[in-house]
């Protein structure tokens, strides 16, 4: 096993230079740098850059010299010093920025996902044990409902019943006299107040395909002769259930559970900014649309290498759960 | 890791009362000594294709302390007839009706297993505990992501109260009790990490640990090996007796029965023909049905007298070198051989075992410096064990694989070459020239693909016909392998497994081949068709003058229609010579021990030959 884990560090190591340069090119690609932008701004709006701060950030940016020099600039500072560079637009280290959403943005994703799969696992499993019952197809038609409605447009008829019927504040995670309130429980409960209507949304939307996947993978399980051979000695069927089928079953969801983890960071994009909530998603988006090259970049760096984390993750968690992976079988 | 987390145990499972419930006068039972009696048991499966009566009226009754096999070919019934008794059917199969009366302790209590609930405590305090359960395929039979220790210990957890220390060491010498060696160190393996003789060993111990009363076998031994399968039935008549527990066996070999029944039942189209003493179903029998299936057995000697023995046969050990080929004939052939295989070998190279040692290539020797002649219009076989390289040898015929060494001088008066050397592109003459029946007569058909595109595919890739002269060379093929023009435009689900086979072998012979290589191309069929599918290839051998490097497992087959038989083990050629020759007179040890493992399709003959086990000997 250790041998295994080395070999795939091995691996995870290049990847992840690669990934790096990959998206250290692609905030590259629009014209320009980002100084002469923000230096044609401020003259528009009257002021000016002193020479000599403006040469120390040339330097410190590489602006100017070949993409290499800049990437190892960009590069080494994030490894070596944890500083992502500035935000052009809002004027702040890019670090800053993502660390104050961070928290919200994981809270969503967390509560995300364990709803997701609270909901979808047991749906799966029952509609593939009742398979052609009306729980079964109840289920389906349900899963299928969610996944084909715009989560945006959820979002909005949601957050509307939020507004209409519970006289919340549309938008935003906190109620506006909260925004900028210290912690309390009181802020703690305005904060659960909000969230559920983006968590069910983004929850809803996921159980379908989850749930469609532990039913055919279930289906398949379900008929295997291991199944009689477990019933055949007296074991009770809940248990045959959960010990057998269900463990094969979940082998796919554990070799992809690793992708999870980018999806608690990059919080949503869409339904996030329908609902304007203080996460990673609308901050991406806004900086893309700004050229803000290195929040944009910090942003992509991140969710990559959390990607890439993820799956060396889902790789290690694979081969403890499934012995035909840990001896080279399968 | 995750299989040293600690689990909530479980509680035994006791239902006296729902038993209490079900039970039955001990009067009804149709024979005192009974201890199953199966009284008009129904069992349906309800399709959207169709209700499937699989169990239609069964009666019959199993006598304590005896082996009943129930005979019959697939489809007969006799699997649901098994699984019916414990409530383990398939779904959407469900038992509608009949008794199916149980008395575990001889002086003990009768009950209906068939009024039980299928998911209740009642049934489930049976299964396991006093009924076991062996399956056929012990690979798919056994959970690939638990140990076998794991799988095993769960019987006891449910039916006894021994503390976890205890369990484990009652699995442990319950290993060593089935011939499993230091089973100390496998009771934490997986089932891939086990032969099939041992997994099958490992199902059976899972079986046994509770000491049930009564031991249903599943076909046990298909899925083996004629020499594990000899172990394996030397094994269960030893624990039978050991354990003096009833057994009733399904199968569908009658050289099987013969070696191992006290009492036969015939069932066909789930319903039983003949029921009876194995001495009077083998010596007397008195359903047409049985007949056939009798007379489907290979070479059964007549004027035998005498009762059944429970003779376990005796033990006797030989060894030779594994690399010395014993040639029954020295004489050279008197005109040039169709195929003349010379110094053949094949290695593969492997990455070997685990992921955390990828760099450890191993080499491979699958075929070892193989010598052997095929002489034009005959028909060898290629006889041994599953992974003794027989495959790999007709697949590097075909030149599906590129040989490591050594030639394969292919004449056949028109054409000569050495196909071994060829390229991709010089073999396509001679693709049609040499061709391949296979096995699984399911898996080897495009299911996409209407029989006329399956079958005219070689000719039309060859361009050799198209067209309306293409349609009318398949229908023609058709009717040639028994199968009517007009089944031409149907799909391959529509056909039976015989009805493929002839399919398969109509896409061989279409190109009109000169060498057909059929690899275990009757393995997969049951007796009856077998025997068809035997008879068509020997009527198209001598219309067609047709060549067959007939590759099986199944040795009855092979003494039956090939001219000359190879025997290989692992790799290596160890005896070859004229069929009656190698099957009579075996020289080399290996070919004594396979000829030995073979059922003797004679219950009076039960226990008579000693049981030959071969070691390899270090090759000198």
């Amino acid at each position: 096993m250790l041998r295994f884990t080395i070999h795939r560090i091995l691996h995870v190591i290049p990847t992840l230079i690669a990934i790096s340069i990959i998206s250290f090119f692609i905030i590259q690609l629009p014209p320009g740098d980002f100084l002469t932008t923000q230096i044609a701004s401020l003259e528009a709006q009257g002021e000016s850059l002193d020479p000599a701060q403006l040469e120390a950030l040339r330097v410190r940016y590489g602006i100017g010299e070949p993409f290499w020099v800049q990437y190892w600039k960009w590069i080494s500072n994030i490894v070596l010093h944890g500083d992502f560079g500035l935000s052009f637009q809002y004027q702040r280290p890019v670090g800053g920025l993502i660390s104050e959403r961070l928290g919200l943005t994981v809270l969503l994703g967390l509560t995300t996902l364990v709803l997701t799969w609270a909901i979808a696992l047991p749906a799966g499993v029952i509609s593939a044990i009742r398979q052609h019952s009306a729980a079964d197809y109840t289920i389906s038609v349900l899963g299928f409902v969610a996944l084909a409605v715009p989560n945006f447009l959820a979002a909005l008829a949601l957050a509307y019943i939020g507004f209409r019927f519970f006289g919340q504040s549309v938008g935003g995670l906190f109620s506006p006299e909260y925004v900028n309130a210290p912690w309390s429980l009181d802020r703690v409960l305005d904060l659960f107040g909000h969230l559920w209507i983006p968590v069910v949304v983004i929850a809803l939307a996921g159980t379908a395909g989850i749930i469609r996947t532990t039913r055919a993978n279930m289906l398949d399980e379900l008929h295997k002769p291991y199944v009689t051979t477990a019933r055949a000695k007296g074991l009770p069927e809940g248990r045959i259930i959960r010990k057998y089928p269900l463990r094969i079953a979940l082998n796919p969801f554990v070799s992809t559970a690793g992708w999870n983890i980018p999806q608690i960071f990059d919080g949503e994009v869409i339904v996030a900014t329908v609902l304007a909530l203080g996460t990673t998603g609308p901050l991406l988006l806004g900086a893309l649309r700004s050229q803000d090259m290195y929040l944009a970049g910090g942003i992509i760096l991140i969710v990559a290498v959390l990607t890439v984390v993820g799956t060396f993750i889902s790789d290690l968690l694979l081969a403890a759960v499934d012995p035909r992976v840990r001896f080279g079988k399968a | 890791m995750l299989r040293s987390r600690r689990r909530r145990r479980m509680a035994p499972v006791r239902a006296p009362r729902e038993l209490a419930a079900v039970a039955v006068p001990a009067e009804e039972l149709s024979e005192p000594d009974a201890i199953l009696d199966v009284q008009n048991l129904r069992t349906t499966f309800r399709t959207d294709a169709g209700v499937v009566h699989a169990v239609d009226d069964v009666s019959l009754t199993v006598r304590r302390g005896r082996t009943t096999c129930i005979v019959g070919e697939s489809g007969s019934g006799k699997s649901a007839t098994a699984r019916s008794i414990i409530q383990v059917v398939d779904n959407p199969g469900l038992v509608e009706g009949g008794r199916i009366l149980f008395r575990a302790d001889p002086d003990g209590p009768v009950h209906d297993l068939a009024a039980l609930s299928a998911t209740g405590d009642g049934i489930r305090s049976v299964r396991g505990g006093q009924i076991g359960l062996v399956f056929q395929e012990p690979m798919s039979a056994l959970s690939p992501v638990h140990t076998i220790g794991n799988q095993i210990a769960e019987v006891l957890q449910l039916h006894t109260d021994l503390d976890p220390k205890a369990i484990r060491e009652r699995v442990i010498a319950e290993l060593e009790a089935v011939g499993i060696p230091r089973a100390a160190e496998r009771v934490d393996s997986y089932t891939f990490q086990l032969s099939g003789g041992m997994r099958q060993r490992a199902m059976i111990a899972m079986a046994l640990i509770a000491r049930p009363a009564l031991l249903i076998a599943d076909e046990p031994t298909t899925a083996l090996d004629v020499t594990t399968q000899a172990q394996i039935l030397d094994l269960l008549a030893e624990l039978k007796r050991e354990l003096s527990m009833t057994m009733v066996f399904i199968t569908h070999d009658l050289g099987v029965v013969a070696e191992i029944a006290d009492d036969v039942v015939v069932m066909r189209h789930g319903k039983v023909l003949e029921t009876g003493p194995v001495d009077q179903i083998f010596h007397d029998p008195q359903h047409l049905y049985t007949r056939e299936l009798l007379a489907s057995l290979p070479q059964r000697e007549e004027a035998v007298t005498g009762a059944p023995s429970d003779e376990v046969p005796e033990r006797v050990e030989v060894s030779d070198a594994v690399d010395t080929t014993v040639r029954h004939d020295d004489a050279a052939p008197s005109e040039t051989p169709l195929l003349s295989i010379e110094g053949l070998r094949m290695e593969f190279e492997s990455t070997s075992g685990t992921m955390f040692s990828r760099r450890t290539t191993s080499r491979i020797v699958a075929v070892n410096d193989v010598s052997l002649q095929i002489a034009r219009g005959t028909t060898l076989g290629l006889v041994g064990e599953s992974g003794c390289g027989k495959t790999t040898l007709g697949r590097c015929v075909m030149r599906a694989y590129r040989p490591t060494a050594g030639a394969l001088h292919y004449d056949d008066g028109e054409n000569a070459t050495d196909l071994a050397t060829l390229t991709t592109a010089q073999l396509r003459p001679y693709r049609r020239l040499v061709r391949m029946v296979f096995q699984d007569p399911y898996g080897s058909l495009n299911p996409r693909m209407t029989v006329r595109e399956v079958i005219g595919e070689p000719l039309r890739v060859a361009g050799i016909a198209q067209g309306s002269e293409l349609d009318d060379r398949v229908e023609s093929m058709l009717e040639r392998v028994g199968l009517r023009r007009d089944m031409a435009s149907r799909y391959p689900h529509a056909f039976s497994g015989g009805e493929r086979q002839r399919i398969g072998i109509a896409r061989a012979l279409i190109t009109e081949p000169r060498l057909v290589v059929a690899d275990e191309a009757v393995s997969a069929l049951d007796v009856s068709v077998r025997t068809q599918i035997l008879e068509l290839l020997a009527e198209l051998q001598d219309e067609l003058g047709l060549t067959y490097l007939f590759i099986s497992h199944d040795l009855s087959v092979v003494r039956k229609i090939c001219d000359r038989v190879a025997v290989m083990y692992y790799g290596n050629l160890v005896e070859e010579g004229p069929a009656a020759a190698v099957f009579d007179d075996p020289q080399h040890g290996y070919t004594q021990a396979l000829l030995s493992a073979v059922p003797v399709s004679d219950p009076r003959l039960r226990g008579t030959r000693p049981r030959v086990v071969y070691r390899p000997e270090e090759a000198a």
